[in-house]
């Protein structure tokens, strides 16, 4: 057992323990965080194999998930601002009336 | 530094609190810095630590002051899909697990001597994926755009 192989077993568990949090927890910030996490598993997947094959394109890879998990959270907090005053929680469970 | 990763990655699914799970991803986040560092890939590591930790935990953190919502006591703090998410979990880790460890790294070429350097990262960067950094600005205004629409429904929501 290598390096690569505990790295990428961090990741996967990273990613995992995202996705379960983003299933389990009721609170939307929570979500929005787990959502995060995983993320970040997938970039340290990205960067372990960059740095195994010394190859310049992984890196390139992580600075766009980089800049695509900025953007998201930036349009996804205004979202959950106006949800929260809305209907006063953050339990997602109250927001059924999303419903078209 | 993986085993705080992972700690306080697993911390944050059982706090109750937004702020201290928000915390407990700051910890992760730092920790997953020092393992960029320590593989050799040093201005990865300090773009973890600017980007996320200086730019969206801060903002997370700050959206969480700003509402200063504690959830109710008779909130219930898991789902009801606990059960199935639970199976989920376990099945996609054995899954991943059982193919990272059974294919081993003989297919993988030798490990490389010394990682990419910045300025090899730089000319790659411009030279053969210019498209995307091209691409990459026109999604900055688009979301800033979408940011704009989405202040400007909360104003009428509010007038």
């Amino acid at each position: 057992m290598d390096r690569t192989q505990l790295l990428l077993g961090l990741s996967i568990a990273l990613f995992a323990l995202g996705l379960l949090g983003l299933i389990i927890r009721r609170n939307a910030l929570v979500m929005l965080m787990c959502m995060e996490l995983m993320l970040n598993g997938v970039n340290l997947s990205l960067v372990t194999f960059s740095e195994r094959y010394a190859d310049a394109g992984g890196a390139v890879l992580v600075f766009l998930v980089f800049i695509v998990a900025t953007a998201e959270i930036a349009l996804a907090i205004p979202i959950v601002l106006l949800l929260v005053r809305h209907t006063r929680s953050m339990d997602i469970g109250r927001y059924t009336d999303l419903k078209g | 530094m993986g085993v705080l990763a992972l700690g306080s990655a697993a911390l944050m699914l059982v706090l109750r609190q937004p702020m201290r799970v928000a915390l407990a991803l700051i910890t992760t986040m730092m920790a997953l810095g020092g393992i960029y560092g320590l593989l050799g890939v040093h201005f990865i590591a300090a773009f973890q630590v600017l980007i996320y930790v200086g730019a969206v935990m801060v903002f997370i953190v700050y959206v969480i002051m700003l509402m200063e919502l504690r959830e109710a006591e008779g909130n219930r703090r898991f789902s009801g899909w606990r059960v199935p998410g639970l199976v989920v979990f376990a099945l996609l880790v054995l899954v991943l697990v059982v193919s990272v460890w059974s294919g081993g790294t003989g297919s993988l070429p030798p490990a490389a001597s010394a990682p990419f350097s910045l300025t090899q990262f730089s000319a790659e960067f411009l030279s053969r994926y210019w498209l995307v950094f091209e691409l990459t600005s026109v999604f900055l205004v688009a979301a800033i755009v979408a940011a704009l629409a989405v202040i400007k429904v909360s104003r009428r929501v509010d007038g």
